[in-house]
């Protein structure tokens, strides 16, 4: 079912943790399936210097988070703002139809972790 | 194989080979029927438990919907019956899914209210396939009984598992599948006390006395009979063993997983099921996990299933949303031993911290 990629982010899945203290954190989660997803994110300038990941989710969905960690490190925050499920699911080689909802929830975590970032700037 | 080899003849062809493979199908029926404590006339063969389930539910409805076209199950069903009965209400039958408790046993007061005198079948699994828990199928005939109804019990999980016949659960049909005691997928048949009242799904050449044409798969039929003698003569002393690993394996699970969850802990159940949640994880990953550790499971988890929906049978018996989505399936069988629970119950802890978020 999954891709050579999914597997290896599976198995062995990138910047998982928490940073403490973070620039940007968010937490969102996809009430159909239950699968939660926290990103935070250290801030450099205008650019992501650093990404760590946690969820409870299916393996597709540990998946996404560990490579769009790895997508998101050296990132401008204009990039980021930008940043789309495709994107992901291409990275990772496509998704089974049924996990899309894996690269939906990677999306909306970095949309409400730029989201923060901005919050706490204005703020 | 010698099936295949040298028994080839068609059981309905009227030369030596076909009398000789007639013989071995009605001795594997023979089997069958002994192990349910029933004569043999009443027990018909087709492809599994989902045929079994259609003909009955479909072939009695169809029989009955003069006399009423009121159906009773429960929530909690495989989906070969759900679906039937899903069915069924769009060609206007009315269905009642009957709720359950929190241990997964049918209300009986619900059924109780539930029947009228249009209700024509009552059909509810001995033992249901994702927690192992069995149902008070005699209780339930007997209130169905009462209002005229018939009974219908899916009894692919139970049938050759645990000691039990017709008599005793007081049912007028009854479903069964081969590869659940070891014969081989694809081969069924079910129980009817008065076959004559059943619709056949399959027309054709009436085989099983028409009610299920088709050329009979004498192999696998065989097979089922080989099956059942010997789930026959080992009956109790597997579910003493399998007891014995059930609850080696939970009580494991429970002393080195904090927030583990066993469903039906406290219910009449099979010894070969054992279904754990764990509070905060997803189950498709633990079995992704566990795969790669040599051990295959099963979850009803959301995330493994095509609709993203979580086990409708854990949903039915109100497990807490914390530990719905990280529901597994352990089953144990003949090849289990004391050593492959004590490897899961190594890395099972360790999978579950891993995979938790906290």
């Amino acid at each position: 079912m999954y891709s050579e990629i999914v597997q290896d982010h599976f198995e062995h899945p990138r910047n998982v943790g928490v940073l403490a203290p973070a620039d940007a954190e968010a937490e969102v989660m996809n009430p159909a399936c239950g699968d939660i997803m926290r990103l935070y994110l250290k801030i450099d300038g205008d650019r992501i210097v650093e990404a760590k990941f946690q969820t409870q989710g299916c393996p597709a969905a540990i998946a996404a988070g560990s490579m769009s960690t790895e997508m998101l490190v050296d990132m401008s925050l204009e990039e980021a703002a930008g940043f789309k499920r495709d994107a992901v699911d291409a990275a990772l080689g496509g998704l089974p139809p049924q996990k899309g909802h894996s690269a939906v929830l990677v999306e909306d975590a970095v949309k409400a972790a730029i989201a923060n970032y901005r919050k706490r700037q204005s703020g | 194989m010698a099936c295949y080899e040298n028994d080839f003849g068609n059981p309905s062809s009227v030369h030596r080979y076909g009398r000789r493979t007639r013989v071995q199908i009605d001795e594997a029926r023979d089997t069958v029927a002994a192990l349910l404590g029933v004569s043999a006339a009443s027990i018909f063969f087709c492809s599994g438990g989902t045929e079994a389930n259609n003909t009955i539910i479909k072939g009695l409805a169809k029989i009955c919907k003069d006399r009423g076209r009121h159906l009773i199950t429960s929530s909690t069903e495989h989906p070969a019956v759900l679906d039937t009965c899903a069915y069924l209400a769009r060609q206007g039958f009315e269905v009642t899914y009957l709720p359950v408790n929190e241990a997964g046993v049918v209300d009986l007061q619900a059924l109780e209210e539930a029947l009228t005198d249009a209700t024509a079948l009552v059909s509810i699994m001995h033992a249901n396939n994702e927690t192992g828990v069995i149902q008070p199928i005699a209780d339930i005939a007997r209130l169905a009984h009462q209002r005229g109804a018939l009974v219908h019990t899916d009894a692919v999980q139970s049938f050759g598992k645990i000691p039990f016949n017709v008599d005793e659960l007081e049912v007028d049909l009854l479903s069964f599948s081969g590869h659940k005691l070891y014969a081989p997928k694809g081969i069924g048949g079910w129980y009817a006390r008065t076959p004559t009242a059943l619709q056949p799904l399959l027309h054709g050449g009436h085989q099983e006395r028409g009610l299920r044409s088709g050329t009979e798969n004498v192999a696998s039929i065989v097979a089922l009979g080989k099956a059942c003698e010997v789930a026959a003569r080992d009956m109790h002393a597997e579910w003493e063993r399998l007891q014995h690993l059930q609850q080696r394996l939970e009580h494991g699970i429970l002393e080195s997983i904090p927030n583990a969850r066993i469903q039906s802990a406290e219910a009449s159940r099979l010894p070969s099921t054992t279904n754990v949640a764990f509070a905060g994880v997803e189950g498709e990953t633990l079995l992704m996990s566990l795969d790669l550790q040599g051990v295959a499971i099963s979850t009803g988890s959301a995330c493994s299933s095509g609709s993203l929906e979580p086990s409708h049978v854990l949903k039915a018996m109100a497990v807490p949303e914390t530990h719905l989505y990280g529901a597994l399936r352990l089953s144990t069988g003949r090849s289990t031993t004391p050593d492959d629970i004590d490897y899961v119950l190594e890395c099972l802890p360790d999978m579950v911290k891993h995979a938790s978020m906290a």
